[in-house]
């Protein structure tokens, strides 16, 4: 099985290099250079699906007509995530690169910084950056735009869909997919979503080149990527590392010592228990028998003092009011979920409960209409597998 | 241009589909029916009930084949046991968030949840009840619509008829998560809202969320009650669709067995809306050419184009949404008021009847009217002109209740005086039929002619196009019309409020070329209306207007104005179109409405 060691990077936030060298430099090459470079490098989307950012491009670029968008998601909602305001914080000229790229890639005229309500106080900064990077688009002879949109402050408003329609001012509910944005999204109009990071990896890679990307990490998951630290553990924060460590290297880091079990991928992620620790490659699912990093790159230490329970309660009851609330699955199955679990602590249901809860969970995961609903199986199931007996006593 | 071929595989058979085909039509071409919720025929797709899903080979979950287009080389399995399985636990969740009190329920036996609950065997509690920890209220203030949250499975029909169809957006989506709902804006009661009453939400719940306000016990009282002279009317349109409750196929004509049931449930009077919708024409077609003249010869302000003032929900919208434009409105109350105040004087003095012991029901293919019965300006026989409405599913009730068997039940007439009509009121009953029966007394009124159409059939105004005009030119006019001669008459046709609003629009900045519009609230007019039988869609409305145009051939007078008892009525009593006891009785006045 492939794995890496632990390796920092320093990638994201590096200030060694001007982002409109990098533009200057990339702007020169064709379309179809820079969506094979993104191809080659193996880069995937770092909001949480996974997919492959070259092929994105690729598709919207290959969409008629002159009417595109490019939109950089930072609704960043996940609880215990962080990274993407630091982004913006720090270097929001190389996500303005990023997007850059991608407009001209795709030949979009307009884009949009999608930013989620709590971060406000970013906008005075980033309206200055926009004005510089206006600037350049000028110098660059491209015509292309870039305003703020401030979002409404729901988790689901994240998933792509839904941030769309939110954006056309209707009721955040994601759309079903067929047709992807790529083919239809803002207006109806070929529009590209990408994650702040993913956006920011795009300029790194016209930079360091595809083949280096590509040597870090691992098959199926190249690069580096920001992985949020949390729970218990000394060093909370957020650090660049290197695609493909094992969990045991991550908690020999970052754990106090008395790591009992790992979230991967917070609410929406996987509940890594310490015996996997050692054959738990973080990365993209596909080709290694790892988890996947469901938005945000989350990573929750919980020690021997903690009650899963009470873990797995405090994410059923994020998911429950957080489920934009269309579907039957999500919208009844999370509230089932909750209460399920409640009645089996108080004894009014059997134990063998969890086990009709589980395969109402694994509905959820095949038939709800979005990417929340489809992974509240993730922690539920594995948290219920793994510590099933804190679950009833 | 060529369609695009799809080929696929469903359940082990290969087929070829047009490319944009779903599966769900895939699935229907092949006679195989996959079960829906949310999905509805006449609405855009949501996709959000799921029990539609199906199992895609090399998918990584069940997509919705409501909302997925047929893909070259998919295979497609319908009924696999993941399939079974997930529907069956999605019909379970379904079922733990409402009120399975099937029994007490007014859709009872007319439920899709209850339908396929029953096809999937939910036949236990599997998951916890949530109903009980929850504040829902069911909402009784409006005179036409009931809203049961304890019912809803927020499968949003309801809110996209509102928006698509009729863009009143009364009801929405409010909150998240497990406090999702359907509401009004802020909540408020449907008494207090935009609602125009149309009931077409009725028409499109698949439960019993949402019914109309049910008057049957104070019908049932009202016959028991040896004082009451219970007078019955019955609107165009029930006749046509009244048997899809009792057992017949969309589309069969019923008028004789209605009239012999209404008589069985122990009316006194069994009569006819549509005798007042030929006095409506009347009154109406004389306010046309009233206004033509006095813009024409007396070059007075008044506005044209007239519109149609027979749809009570149109009458709350344009009040509501064009509250600036209320005088293009005719002036004529629906031929359900006219009737309901004439009752009341007319019909009264004649029958030798007091007034205050006439209890007049009518059976209406609209959740409207029973609004309409109770406005206040309503009156003008001195009572309130019609007492109590109920709509052709709730008479379905009464009959069965009755225990007639309607089958069987021999046609009977509807009794005399005020139950004489002609093809002209049977067809207001469709959209377009206003028109139509307008124009054929109308031009006959100004020429002395019939109008030019073979055999009396107005055919440009026909059909279900959401919006239709026509143009017919007056020559050779009666000497005293003279003023019309070489006119070209322009006319409108609209049905569905989104429709009504494009034309509207065109109204509202005094650019709309026609003299003369129709305006329907309902998709297909009366026979769609939020009162008819549940089911609808495009296929069964166009059944009950074919039963119209048939109901009016097979008539023998078709012209309103030949109508002997309306003849008979302004002889006798209101004098002529537009006199002083026809303003008195039959005109009425419309009021300014918010928005919000
Ligand atoms: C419930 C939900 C919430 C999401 N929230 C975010 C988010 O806050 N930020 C983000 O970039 N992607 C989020 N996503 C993923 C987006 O739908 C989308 O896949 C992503 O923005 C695409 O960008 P990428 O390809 O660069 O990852 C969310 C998805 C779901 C299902
Ligand atoms: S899965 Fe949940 S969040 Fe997604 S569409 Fe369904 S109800 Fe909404």
């Amino acid at each position: 099985m492939a794995k890496r060691k632990l390796k920092r990077v320093d990638l994201i936030f590096s200030q060694d290099c001007s982002c409109k060298d990098i533009l200057t430099a990339a702007l020169k090459k064709s379309r179809e250079e820079i969506i094979q470079e993104l191809i080659d490098s193996g880069l995937k989307g770092r909001g949480g699906a996974g997919f492959p950012t070259g092929l994105k491009w690729k598709m919207a670029a290959a969409e008629k007509g002159n009417r595109k968008y490019v939109i950089c998601n930072a609704d960043e909602g996940e609880p215990g995530t962080f990274k993407d305001r630091e982004i913006l914080d720090r270097v929001a000229l190389k996500v303005l690169g990023g997007m850059a790229l991608c407009a001209y890639v795709i030949d979009a005229r307009e884009g949009y910084i999608y930013l989620r309500y709590e971060y406000r106080f970013l906008i005075p900064k980033l309206e200055k950056m926009i004005e510089t990077f206006h600037k350049w688009m000028d110098e660059f002879d491209l015509d292309f735009r870039v305003k703020l949109f401030i979002g409404g402050g729901a988790y689901v408003c994240g998933e792509e869909t839904s941030l769309i329609e939110s954006m056309e001012g209707k009721r955040g509910e994601p759309r079903n997919k067929p047709p992807y944005p790529t083919n239809q999204g803002y207006l109806g109009k070929p529009t590209v979503v990408n994650n702040v990071e993913t956006l920011v990896y795009t300029m790194m890679i016209m930079r360091i080149g595809a083949e280096e990307f590509k040597a870090m990490g691992i098959e199926g998951s190249s690069g580096s990527k920001l992985f949020s630290v949390s729970g218990d553990t000394h060093k909370a924060g957020i650090y660049e590392i290197e695609m493909g460590m094992t969990l045991e290297d991550f908690v020999k880091e970052f754990g106090d010592g008395d790591t009992k079990a790992v979230q991967v991928g917070g609410a929406s992620g996987f509940c890594v228990p310490r015996k996997r620790f050692k054959e738990t490659t973080i990365g993209f699912q596909g080709g290694l028998k790892g988890f996947s990093l469901p938005t945000g790159g989350s990573m929750m230490i919980f020690n021997s003092s903690r009650s899963m329970y009470n873990v797995l309660h405090n994410y059923l009851e994020f998911f429950e009011e957080e489920s934009c609330g269309q579907c039957t699955p999500c919208r009844v199955g999370c509230q089932q979920l909750l209460k399920g679990i409640e009645a089996i602590k108080r004894g009014e249901k059997s134990h063998r409960y969890l086990n009709d809860l589980m395969r109402l969970s694994e509905t959820m995961k095949l038939t709800a209409k979005c990417g929340l609903g489809q992974s509240v199986a993730n922690s539920f199931a594995s948290i219920v597998e793994n510590f099933r007996e804190e679950m009833i006593y | 241009m060529t369609v695009k071929m799809i080929n696929l595989t469903i359940d082990g058979k290969k087929i070829g589909v047009p490319e944009g085909t779903t599966l769900l039509e895939a699935a229907k071409l092949e006679k195989v029916k996959i079960p829906t919720l949310c999905y509805h025929d006449d609405l855009c797709i949501a996709g959000n009930c799921r029990v539609c899903v199906v199992e895609v080979e090399g998918w990584r979950v069940l997509p919705a084949a409501c909302a997925t287009p047929a893909m070259e080389g998919m295979v497609v399995y319908t009924n696999s046991p993941l399939v079974r399985r997930a529907r069956r636990d999605i019909l379970a969740l379904l079922v733990s968030e409402h009120s399975t009190q099937c029994t007490t329920c007014y859709r009872s036996t007319n439920c899709e949840l209850q339908e396929l609950a029953a096809e999937y065997n939910i036949d236990n509690e599997i998951y916890i009840n949530l109903i009980k920890d929850k504040h829902f209220t069911i909402d009784r203030t409006s005179w036409a619509i009931e809203k049961d949250e304890t019912k809803c499975i927020r499968c949003q029909r309801c809110v996209r008829t509102c928006a698509e169809l009729q863009k009143v957006n009364a009801l929405d989506v409010i909150h998240k998560g497990a406090n999702m709902k359907i509401a009004t804006f802020f909540d408020t009661v449907m008494s207090e809202v935009v609602c125009t009453n149309c009931g077409q939400c009725i028409n499109r719940c698949p439960t019993g969320a949402l019914t109309e306000r049910r008057y049957i016990d104070e019908i049932w009282d009202a016959l028991g009650d040896p004082e009451k002279h219970v007078i019955v009317q019955t609107a165009p349109a029930v006749r046509v669709a009244l048997g899809e409750v009792l057992g017949f196929e969309p589309g069969v004509r019923v008028t004789g067995k209605m009239a012999a049931a209404l008589k069985h449930l122990g009316f006194d009077s069994v009569l006819d809306t549509d005798f007042a919708a030929d006095l409506t024409i009347m009154e109406e077609g004389h306010e046309l050419l009233d206004r033509l003249k006095r813009k024409l010869v007396d070059k007075e302000d008044v506005s044209l184009p007239l519109m149609t003032s027979c749809s009570p929900g149109w009458i709350k919208f344009i009040e509501h949404m064009y509250p600036d434009h209320l005088g293009h409105l005719s002036t004529c109350k629906s031929p359900q008021q006219m009737f309901g105040a004439i009752a009341k004087t007319y019909y009264a003095e004649r029958k030798g009847l007091d007034p205050k012991n006439i209890v007049n029901v009518s059976v209406m293919p609209c959740s409207a009217k029973k609004y309409e019965a109770n406005r206040i300006e309503m009156n003008d026989s001195g009572f309130q002109d019609v007492d109590l409405v109920c709509t052709t599913r709730e008479l379905g009730h009464m009959i069965r209740q009755s225990g007639v068997d309607f089958k069987e039940i021999p046609e009977a007439k509807f009794d005399p005086f005020m139950g004489d009509s002609t093809g002209a009121a049977v067809i207001f009953g469709a959209t377009g039929g206003v028109m139509e029966a307008a124009l054929r007394t109308a031009y006959e009124v100004v020429t002395g002619r019939e109008v030019p159409f073979d055999g009396l059939n107005i055919t440009p105004v026909r059909g279900m196009d959401g919006i239709r005009e026509a143009k017919v030119k007056l020559e050779n006019v009666l000497p005293e019309w003279s003023f019309l001669e070489g006119v070209e008459l322009r006319v409108a046709i609209a049905h569905g409020l989104t429709n009504a609003t494009q034309i509207m629009d065109d109204v509202a900045i005094g650019n709309s070329p026609y003299h003369f519009i129709e305006i329907m609230a309902c998709p297909g007019g009366c026979i769609g209306g939020g009162g008819q039988p549940i089911p609808t869609n495009a296929e069964i409305r166009r059944k009950r207007a074919e039963a119209i145009y048939t109901e009016d051939e097979k008539m023998v007078i078709r012209k309103s104005h030949q109508n002997p008892e309306v003849i008979q009525l302004y002889k006798e009593f209101l004098g002529k179109p537009l006199g002083e006891k026809s303003h008195h009785l039959l005109h009425t006045k419309y009021v300014r409405r918010e928005r919000v």
